[in-house]
Formats: structure tokens, C-alpha cells, sequence
């Protein structure tokens, strides 16, 4: 099933779907299954992560700095599909690859994608390429029916919006406001102008990214789009609280969604 | 040879090098970036704004001065030196800033920010700043403000904010990577300042021809003042801006450029930032651009060394990639200790301070001007001036009286 196609089929028994986040390698790979398992207990429906890159120039200094260490540990390309080979094996929910272009123009295009393919991944997110320049990657995913999930960002005009949306498949990740990963973001009235025009200009399913840190959040985009993704809180929670802190706030939100049905 | 007339839909692309490979929320800082520099290029009046300006501020045109003592101490061919060192800030740095100025208050921004290395970038940045009165906030590698205090201190005087940056090697990529997310963050009010011929499409464009104001006046110089054009060109290259800055008045002519990359400890070694002269350097995609790093086979950078701070960086202009790929550039390196002994040289022999960046290419060029004929001339691009590394010779040379000195000094700020 396509990414988009199971996102449809969640959303029949739910209000919003969760995306969460790791960085393969950070602060172990022991630890990234651990959290993993939390997030399938509770019932997280897909899970970008992340292959650890030396210059993440989208990403907020929490994970840049989870970046770095994981590189420090020895972090290598070909663990990082390996991981994913055995995570998909283990959970149900789809996995992304989350990263940034370098290393898939040094694996080689096609060679990236049959990894990608072969160890179970379900699309990628890559922010520094744009569909100008990630075209060729972005067709040949969607004939591997992998998702290539563009960003729309607050400051695309509708016609660059449209381009996004035409480019893209799986769903769109709208970045919530200017600025890295990691800084809490308001949701107001004028966001739900900027999620209308992103509606408008694709039939793909919406996600909204970028501070999104508490339940209090979700009130806001349920209405709006069909899921949240939640990234930096994710490991700040991990860092300060371990696997009992994460299974704490994701229980917390998944209650919290449950009773919004 | 017009290295800025590009294909369509290739905008920005040096051969197989350059291009933009940005966050999707920085396309439209970028666009309108672009747009800006097409108009001011489009506009006469624009270029005659910027000349002006730099005569009556920077002290344009600077001049070229013949080394004769060092021509005879050698023998060979002579040797003229062009003498960005005396803009004002010290360094060519200034050229670019101040058109970026210009272009900034275009687009009406109020805020600037910039990375740097090894801080003439940011000292030129703040001073234009100040001038313009735009706020000013500089990123800047923890490593190289350990190396380069006095011109952090100069920073602050002129009323930047100088922001050290801990992630990484703690060097010039990480300040660039930081100035970065500040722009996706702020661009509504604030223009980038990249210093450097590198960074997504227009960057490399643009400051390549706020640049070529060196290369313009040195090709008329050396007709004037030489009689003729130069045999050779030579220029150090860290990210290239001074390079392509003196090479774009050659680019037609039969000058050979000769461009200079650190080489550290060595091309042996694995302490150097020779993307291009050694065969460490592969193509990659960071901080913006395709062009050739120094990164290992999983595309994760590689920690790069230089006695000097501005050379210390992973990637080069994509520019000089292309360059280089179809011969018109010679890459070459000097070593740390090539380079202190020529700084002493040029110093002992002429009187000249230059920085430790532009004293590796006199490095090069001294060891091969002695190999060529008396008729034959050479140009260097003395691109800035040395007082800032005094720190850093002084350790260099082991300078037993300096060393007295700064424990002297620091004994009494103890008390």
C-alpha cells in the first residue's frame, strides 16, 4: 500500500495521524529500537528517521548536535540501512528516510533508491533538495511507488505550492513557520489560511511539521490537516527523561487523540 | 570567456558544479536575491555607485607594486604584487561586502549577518554595517575565535554581535551552517552577507563580480606599470574570492592563473584543505552548491586544517571547480612551513606584511619565479595584510620575546 493510501486507511479510525522521529545512531542504535517499540505501543502511525549528516543545515542545534554524535560513534551509511532493514522487519508502521542530499548523491541516485527499497523504507524527506534539482530522484521513487514528500514552507507562492504538490507523492510536509526544527511554534488564525492554500494546491494528504512540542497543539491541527510530526520534543524527552519519559508523554498523546475521536 | 551566461534552466551552474540546494523555505529569500542582483546588474548606474564608493571609502584603486629586491634576491622573472591589503579593513574582503551593502539596502533590509573565518570577512561586514546602520550579528567558529581575538574584539568595537559556534570543527563550515539557519529564520528583514564565491546560486555569481573590481584594475595596471600583461597570476583559495576576484581580468589573455589552495601539514597528511591540488577532494552537495570537498566516501565532511584561518574550509568555489576541470586554473599547495618562510621572506625583503592566506601564494610563486626568464613578469594577489596573525606567527616562529611578552601582559590583568 502506498504511504498516502495507508494514511487514508488510519485516518478512517482516527482524527490526526502521528509522525515521530529518531536519528539512527543517537544516542545508540539499542536506543533507537527501544524507542521505536515505545512508538508502536502507542499506536504511531509513521516514523521519519534520520541518517546522521556532518553540515544539517535545516536542523535546530538539538539535533544537529545528535547529528555530530552520532557521526562520532562511527555512524556509517551502510549501518544506517542496515538499521532500517531490521527496524522494518520488526514494526508495522512505514518508515521514512529523513535526510540530507549528500551521502544519496554519493551512494549514487538509483543505487540509494533500491536500498531504500530493499530495506523496507517506505520514501524519504530530504530538505536541501529541491524539486528542481531532486526531479529525476523524486519520478524514478514514485515509479518504485516510494513516497518523495516535498516541503511546502509559508513563504512559497500558490503557484510554487502547486509545483510542490505535482512534484510530491506520499504526503506534503508543511513547515509550519521560518527556521530550523526545534523552536515552538504558534498556531494561529493566519496558519489556517497557509494550510488552505497548501490544500488547495495538492491532493495529497497534509502534514504539519516544525514546534510542534505538546498536546495542546494537536487541538489546533486536527481540524486541519490529517497529521502531526513530532520531532525535537521527541528527543529532548529522550534525553532528560529516557524510555520512561517517552512512553509517558506518547501514551499522553495518544489518549489525548483517542478521546478526540 | 563569460563564465555568468548560463543555460536556461541551468542557472547557476559552472559546467557540472554549483546550483542551489537549499531548504525549500529559503527559495524565496534566494529568488528575490536574484532578481536584485539581475537588476543591479542590468543598471549602469549601479556598478558607478559601487566604484565611487570604494574609491572614496576603501581606498580603490589599490595599487600594484614591483618587488625589485626580492626580483634580483631570486633572479628569474619579476615579481609585481597587487595590494588588496591596503583596502580599508585591510583585506579584499571589503569589495564584496560593500556591494552586498548596496544590494542590501535595495532590498530594504535593516539586518545583516555573516560567517567568518578568519575574521576579515566579519571585521569588513561590521564595518559596513556600521556605516550603512544596519544591526549586525557575525557567526563565527569557536576554534577560529580562539585563533583570531583581535579581530573579535575589532567586531564588537564597531557594534557587531559576534556569535561563537560550538557545533562541528568549531571552524568556518559551522559558522556558515549557523548564518544559514539564522537567514531561514530572519530573511523577511535580514540579508546574508556569504563571503565568499561559494554558498547556492547567486552567491557565487554575485560576489565573483563585486570581486572582479581587482582583476579590472590590475589587468590596466600591469599594461601601465609593466608594459605588458603578466606571465602568471597567482592567488591563494580558501573559499576563492580574492582568486577569482584578480583572475576574472585574465580570463581572456594567455595568463596562466595559478591558484594555491593549504597545504597544511602536508597533501600527505590528512592536515590540510587542498579540495582540489590534492586527490582528496571529491564532488559533493553541502552548504548550499555541488562542487568538490574534502568528505569521506559517505559524504560526511572531514575536518580540514590550515596555519590560516581564511583557508580553512571544506569545499571551494564551484567556480574554480569548473575552472580547474577544464584546465584554465592550476591548483597547487603550499605547506604551513612554505608559507612562514615566505611571510619572513616578503617581510625581511620588502617590507610588506601580508596575511598568512595571501603568503601562500608567495609561497608558490617564490619557488617558481626563479625558474623562469628575466623578461617574464608575475602578479600576486596580496589579498590582505598580516597584523592579524601576529598571534599566530609569533607561535609559529616560537618568538621567545613575544612568548615574555603576552606572560608579561597576562600577569597583570591577574593582579
Amino acid at each position: 500500500m502506498r504511504v498516502d493510501e495507508y494514511l487514508r486507511e488510519r485516518l478512517k479510525r482516527k482524527r490526526i495521524c502521528l509522525m515521530t522521529h529518531i536519528i539512527v545512531g543517537y544516542p545508540s542504535f539499542e536506543a533507537n529500537l527501544k524507542a521505536l517499540e515505545i512508538m508502536a505501543e502507542n499506536d504511531v502511525d509513521v516514523v521519519e528517521i534520520q541518517m546522521p549528516f556532518s553540515e544539517p543545515i535545516a536542523d535546530g542545534p538539538i539535533f544537529v548536535r545528535a547529528n555530530q554524535m552520532s557521526l562520532q560513534r562511527g555512524t556509517t551509511v551502510d549501518q544506517y540501512f542496515r538499521f532500517m532493514e531490521k527496524a522494518t522487519a520488526r514494526f508495522d508502521f512505514p518508515l521514512l528516510m529523513m535526510g540530507y542530499y549528500n551521502p544519496v548523491f554519493k551512494m549514487g541516485e538509483a543505487n540509494f533508491l533500491d536500498r531504500l527499497q530493499s530495506s523496507g523504507g517506505r520514501g524519504f524527506i530530504i530538505p536541501d533538495l529541491p524539486i528542481e534539482e531532486g526531479r529525476n530522484l523524486f519520478d524514478r521513487a514514485k515509479q518504485k511507488g516510494l513516497a518523495a514528500i516535498p516541503l511546502m514552507t509559508p513563504s512559497s507562492t500558490e503557484q510554487r505550492l502547486k509545483e510542490l504538490g505535482k512534484a510530491g507523492s506520499g504526503f506534503v510536509y508543511v513547515v509550519a513557520r521560518k527556521g530550523v526544527t526545534g523552536e515552538h511554534t504558534k498556531f494561529e488564525d493566519d496558519f489556517a489560511d497557509y494550510v488552505q492554500k497548501c490544500r488547495r494546491a495538492t491532493e495529497l494528504p497534509l502534514a504539519v511539521g516544525f514546534g510542534i512540542s505538546q498536546k495542546q497543539d494537536l487541538d489546533f491541527l486536527v481540524n486541519h490537516v490529517e497529521m502531526a510530526i513530532i520531532g525535537t520534543r521527541i528527543l529532548e524527552i529522550w534525553e532528560n527523561n529516557g524510555e520512561e519519559g517517552l512512553q509517558a508523554f506518547l501514551q499522553e498523546i495518544k489518549q489525548y487523540l483517542e478521546r478526540l475521536c | 570567456m563569460d563564465l555568468f551566461k548560463f543555460e536556461h534552466g541551468r542557472e547557476g551552474y559552472y559546467g557540472e558544479f554549483g546550483g542551489a540546494f537549499i531548504p525549500e523555505i529559503l527559495r524565496s529569500p534566494i529568488m528575490e536575491l536574484r532578481q536584485a542582483l539581475q537588476a543591479a546588474k542590468d543598471d549602469p548606474t549601479f556598478w558607478s555607485e559601487f566604484v565611487a564608493l570604494m574609491k572614496t571609502y576603501s581606498g580603490r584603486p589599490t595599487p600594484i607594486t614591483y618587488l625589485e629586491n626580492l626580483t634580483k634576491y631570486l633572479g628569474g622573472g619579476r615579481i609585481y604584487v597587487k595590494r588588496e591589503d591596503l583596502n580599508h579593513t585591510g583585506a579584499h574582503k571589503v569589495n564584496n561586502v560593500m556591494g552586498q551593502g548596496l544590494i542590501a539596502k535595495r532590498l530594504g533590509k535593516t539586518r545583516i549577518i555573516a560567517e567568518t573565518g578568519a575574521g576579515q570577512h566579519g571585521v569588513a561586514t561590521a564595518t559596513m554595517a556600521a556605516r550603512f546602520g544596519f544591526e549586525c550579528v557575525i557567526y563565527m567558529g569557536e576554534e577560529d575565535v580562539r585563533r583570531q581575538r583581535p579581530n573579535v574584539f575589532w567586531m564588537e568595537q564597531l557594534g557587531a554581535q559576534v556569535v561563537p559556534v560550538r557545533d562541528g570543527s568549531k571552524t568556518l563550515k559551522d559558522a556558515i551552517n549557523e548564518a544559514m539557519r539564522d537567514w531561514v529564520t530572519n530573511f523577511d528583514t535580514t540579508h546574508y552577507v556569504l563571503g565568499t564565491v561559494c554558498g547556492p546560486h547567486p552567491f557565487p555569481e554575485m560576489v565573483a563580480w563585486f570581486q572582479s573590481i581587482i582583476g579590472r584594475e590590475a589587468r590596466e595596471q600591469m599594461i601601465q606599470i609593466a608594459g605588458e600583461l603578466p606571465c602568471r597570476v597567482y592567488a591563494c583559495v580558501g573559499g576563492g574570492s580574492n582568486a577569482i576576484g584578480i583572475f576574472q581580468g585574465f580570463l581572456d589573455d594567455p595568463v596562466e592563473l595559478v591558484a594555491v589552495e593549504a597545504g597544511g601539514k602536508g597533501l600527505q597528511s590528512s592536515k590540510h584543505a587542498a579540495r582540489l591540488a590534492s586527490n582528496h577532494g571529491s564532488v559533493g552537495v553541502a552548504q548550499g552548491y555541488k562542487t568538490y570537498f574534502l568528505q569521506n566516501e559517505d559524504g560526511q565532511m572531514l575536518d580540514t586544517y590550515s596555519v590560516a584561518a581564511g583557508l580553512d574550509y571544506i569545499g571551494v568555489s564551484p567556480i574554480f571547480s569548473y575552472l580547474a576541470q577544464i584546465g584554465r586554473v592550476r591548483f597547487e599547495a603550499a605547506t604551513d612551513e612554505e608559507v612562514v618562510a615566505a611571510f619572513q621572506l616578503v617581510m625581511k625583503k620588502e617590507g610588506l606584511i601580508p596575511a598568512l592566506e595571501s603568503a601562500h601564494a608567495f609561497a608558490l610563486a617564490l619557488k617558481e619565479v626563479p625558474k623562469m626568464k628575466p623578461e617574464e613578469t608575475i602578479l600576486i594577489n596580496q589579498s590582505g595584510r598580516g597584523d592579524k596573525d601576529i598571534f599566530t606567527v609569533a607561535e609559529a616562529l616560537s618568538d621567545k620575546n613575544w612568548k615574555e611578552f603576552i606572560k608579561q601582559r597576562a600577569k597583570n590583568y591577574e593582579s
